[in-house]
């Protein structure tokens, strides 16, 4: 085929894929391309063609040696479990640290409450002491604001993990690797559940007594 | 001139937790007539409908942050001569800058003590005990 026919054919077919997948294109689909392609030149090449090929052939490689790697590291869960998993423990913090935060402020008004009743050097100590809890309570505010910055950098790579899913298509999502078996009671170490997922004393109280 | 305890004062903040601080240090520094605000939209319709003698903001908020509240102040002819107090998380130079050329009339950055919140009210209203 005369190389004015290659470019065109190319072209055209270059042209197809992007009509049919738009700017994300996996890499089976280019290496399809490039296939049909080399396909249609064999016969009609030469030492320059060649050398063309083996470029484009160990190019193939690498991208298939990396796609291997980046397979391995499993994207789809990290993006499903992990990521997922990191904001809501975040989210949790900010709701458990605000609730604990409006406790404290609850006390403290109304132990500045008891002030009028005392004399009034006692109730002076006492409005300064509350002053502190008060100042002390905006920790809350920052490290609500450092969290959410935090939540926002999670969401933004979690943006970027599925996109690299969708550039590389359904290989991402290999199976999991079996984890090793846990030692000991490790599976049994869990950390604090999230509010959604924790059971309240009652319920404890209720398991318990089943034993019974 | 001393300063009127009983002015108006309207704190705008979009952390519930942070305006209850907030109101609470003001009672204990004598100022009870304090409304609240979760955004500069929300500030702004009260400002443009009450008489307010201090305005103390935080600056990262939505849909109307703060640094947009300053600006509508200062460009409202009613509004422009309110003291306001930018009280924020946001410390880097550049902010306080933008700040200061939209008119702040003094800056607080978080976490902040009661000391403080007198010393720059004392700053922009006069000394008051």
């Amino acid at each position: 085929m005369p190389a004015k026919g290659v470019d065109r054919d190319l072209s055209l077919r270059l042209d197809a894929v992007r009509r049919e997948h738009g700017d994300t294109v996996r890499v089976d689909q280019v290496a399809e391309v490039v296939r049909a392609m080399l396909d249609t030149t064999s016969g009609d090449i030469d030492a320059g063609d060649l050398r063309l090929y083996r470029e484009i052939e160990s190019l193939a490689d690498y991208i298939h040696a990396a796609k291997a790697e980046i397979a391995a590291l499993r994207p789809g869960e990290i993006k499903n479990e992990f990521i997922a998993s990191a904001t809501d423990e975040l989210d949790a913090i900010v709701g458990a640290t605000e609730a604990a935060t409006n406790e404290i402020m609850d006390s403290a008004e109304h132990l500045e409450s008891l002030a009028p009743m005392m004399d009034a050097q006692v109730a002076e100590r006492l409005t300064e002491i509350t002053t502190r809890i008060f100042e002390a309570c905006t920790f809350q505010d920052i490290t609500g604001q450092r969290i959410t910055k935090v939540v926002k950098m999670l969401k933004e790579i979690e943006g970027r993990v599925e996109n690299l899913v969708k550039a590389f298509g359904s290989e991402m999502d290999a199976p999991k690797a079996e984890k090793a078996a846990p030692t000991c009671d490790e599976h049994l170490l869990n950390g604090p559940q999230l509010p959604s997922n924790a059971a309240d004393q009652a319920e404890i109280d209720r398991l318990l007594a089943s034993f019974d | 001139m001393a300063v009127d305890k009983n002015m108006n004062v309207l704190i705008v903040d979009d952390y519930k937790t942070m305006l209850r601080i907030i109101r609470n240090l003001l009672k204990q520094l004598g100022f009870n007539n304090v409304d609240e605000a979760t955004d500069g939209s929300m500030a702004l319709q009260m400002l443009r409908v009450g008489n307010y003698g201090l305005i103390i903001s935080d600056w990262n908020m939505e849909p109307m942050t703060g640094l947009q509240l300053l600006r509508e102040v200062r460009a409202d002819a009613k509004l422009k001569s309110i003291p306001f107090i930018m009280v924020t998380a946001e410390s880097k130079s550049e902010n306080v800058i933008a700040a200061k050329e939209a008119g702040v009339s003094n800056y607080i950055v978080k976490p902040f003590n009661a000391e403080t919140l007198k010393t720059k009210m004392s700053s922009v209203l006069g000394d008051f005990a």
